[in-house]
């Protein structure tokens, strides 16, 4: 048994409890796709100024709301998922077996990246196909690699913020009090030449702006001074992704919390 | 298969496990019994592995488990108090998941066989009964075909007629050679299934034997009881007999440790002077009067389970 095959086999196991998992696929896939035809069809304007340059509404929107659905799948999905089954005692049983723990961990982000993937894919070619993004090989792998990078990242916040939230129940709205906010300042929903430079410079230092601007900069290279590989950005996502580990790894518990 | 001596464990000020030894053989089933807060849980967790333990020596197949590795822990099968279905999955997929955690695994139908969850074998975790899902719990504890199983409390909250099928299959387990660390409340389940008993009160091992000896069982006097005639009273009686005193219920008691010489002098007594009798009853203390007054002031109001 090989230490990649023992990460398949818990992976496909994952992955098939989240296609059965009609709160999960509704939160991670459906409400990102509806967001983004919503949005696009509300500015009848068209275009929009980011990055100093003008582009189509939809090229605002897709690589935006593929960072907000990232976060979803990569941060949100997993964090309620993973206390959920801490608090039921799931992960505590898995852990009275020879199943190292970094395996539960893959499993975990592998289920966060291929989901993330799947639901960028969908976006982009909504963004093409309905609204006439324009989408290149190059543009494709870019944001491919950048979404893995990112889900991974998220992944690792998950389980810093599961070390954090006391219970099941608390997952839920401490998650989206903390992301909405975060959202509105990271020109998600409102596009960001709309948004006070000051909250701006603060959303830059949070990881969800920095993986919207580096999904853009891939398909409009314009909007990051003509670069497509937008380095400052993936490193601050990659950044949170350390630090998330690095609080995992001193506070996330496998037994349930009591009182 | 496990050898405890002296085991301590203290949170903050307050110890929870005051000085414990014991002793499990391979083969053998151990009742752990006692109330809660009796540090019961404290101790079955550092036996598992989970808890790390203030003082003491442990060693559980040969191995310290706070230090134990994926090795120790195949060998080992644990059903815990808490648990809940691997939610979307079915109690087959859920058996192959765990059994791929394993180098040698029983194949998941033995499993289901063992504990009786074969026509359950597609159903999804989240839709199974209670008991079903305890059944679960143990087929998951078993798949990796262990040496040790630890079950804690494994039948808290069946029916009557659950319950005896849990024993069924405990029995089994004892059956196929596997050591058992049973945990419980329940006096008869510990009779019904242990070779070993063990009553833990407030951090101590207060008695330990055998489902007949423990507590001293075996010697323990006996208590013939009886309603007196009408128009008798207990000044009346001779001999042996002088001695009772007024149990309850209107009756009275005669407290002796040979019975036989008692129920010779009354049933002769009765027979003589035509009493029915009709409510004699002779009993021993069941294992539930043994825990309750090893326990009773023994019991701390604070603490852990």
């Amino acid at each position: 048994m090989t230490a990649l095959s023992l990460v398949t086999h818990q992976a496909r196991y994952d992955l098939r409890a989240f296609r059965r998992n009609t709160r999960a696929r509704i939160f991670t896939l459906a409400v990102p796709v509806l967001l983004l035809l919503i949005l696009v069809s509300l500015f009848h304007s068209g275009t929009v100024k980011s990055g100093g340059v003008t582009v189509k509404i939809a090229v605002y929107y897709v690589p935006h709301i593929a960072a907000m659905a990232i976060v979803g799948a990569g941060l949100i999905n997993l964090l309620i998922t993973l206390v959920a089954k801490r608090e039921s005692g799931s992960l505590k049983r898995r852990r009275a077996t020879p199943v190292p723990s970094w395996v539960l961990i893959a499993g975990d982000a592998t289920t966060s990246v291929v989901s993330s993937v799947l639901i960028v894919v969908v976006l982009i070619a909504i963004g093409s196909l309905g609204f006439g993004m324009p989408v290149t090989g190059a543009a494709l792998g870019l944001a491919a690699v950048e979404t893995v990078i990112g889900a991974a990242a998220f992944c690792c916040l998950a389980y810093a913020l599961g070390g954090l939230v006391a219970n099941a129940e608390s997952a839920g709205p401490m998650v989206q009090l903390s992301t909405l906010p975060v959202y509105f300042i990271s020109g998600i929903y409102v596009p960001d030449n709309e948004l006070p430079h000051w909250l701006l410079d603060v959303a830059n230092v949070l990881p969800v702006r920095p993986m919207a601007v580096a999904l853009q900069a891939a398909f409009v290279p314009a909007t990051n001074g003509g670069q497509r590989f937008a380095a400052l950005p993936m490193l601050v996502v990659l950044a949170w992704g350390v630090v998330g580990l690095l609080i995992a790894v001193r506070t996330f518990s496998w037994a349930p919390r009591r009182a | 298969m496990i050898t405890v001596r002296g085991l301590r464990m203290s949170y903050g000020h307050y110890e929870a496990v005051r000085g414990i030894d014991l002793d499990v053989a391979r083969g053998e089933i151990l009742a752990f019994l006692g109330p809660n807060g009796a540090g019961k849980t404290t101790t079955v967790e550092i036996l598992e592995g989970f808890r790390k333990r203030t003082s003491g020596e442990v060693l559980v197949l040969g191995t310290d488990p706070a230090h134990a590795g994926p090795d120790w822990r195949a060998r080992v099968g644990v059903v815990l108090q808490e648990s809940a279905p691997e939610a979307w999955l079915t109690v087959r997929e859920c058996l192959s998941m765990y059994a791929g955690y394993y180098l040698r695994p029983l194949p998941v139908g033995r499993a289901l066989e063992l504990v009786g969850l074969t026509d359950k074998a597609d159903a999804r975790c989240d839709r199974l009964s209670g008991g079903q899902l305890r059944r679960l719990d143990m087929a998951l504890a078993l798949i990796g075909d262990p040496e040790l199983i630890f079950l804690d409390e494994p039948t808290t909250g069946f029916d009557p007629a659950a319950r005896h099928t849990a024993w069924e299959v405990i029995a089994g387990l004892r059956d196929l050679g596997k050591t058992i660390f049973l945990t419980t409340h329940y006096m008869d389940e510990a009779e019904a299934l242990a070779d070993q008993i063990m009553i833990i009160a407030a951090g101590r091992i207060v008695s330990s034997g055998t489902p007949a000896t423990i507590g001293g069982r075996a010697s323990a006097a006996t208590t013939v009881s009886f309603t007196l005639p009408d128009g008798v009273t207990a000044g009346d009686l001779p001999g042996l007999l002088a001695s009772a005193t007024a149990g309850r219920g209107g009756t009275v008691e005669i407290i002796h440790d040979q019975p036989v010489p008692v129920l010779h002098e009354l049933t002769t007594w009765a027979l003589q002077h035509g009493y029915p009798l009709s409510d004699i009853s002779a009993h021993r203390p069941t294992l539930e009067e043994i825990y309750l007054g090893l326990t009773d002031e023994l019991t701390s109001p604070k603490g852990r389970d």
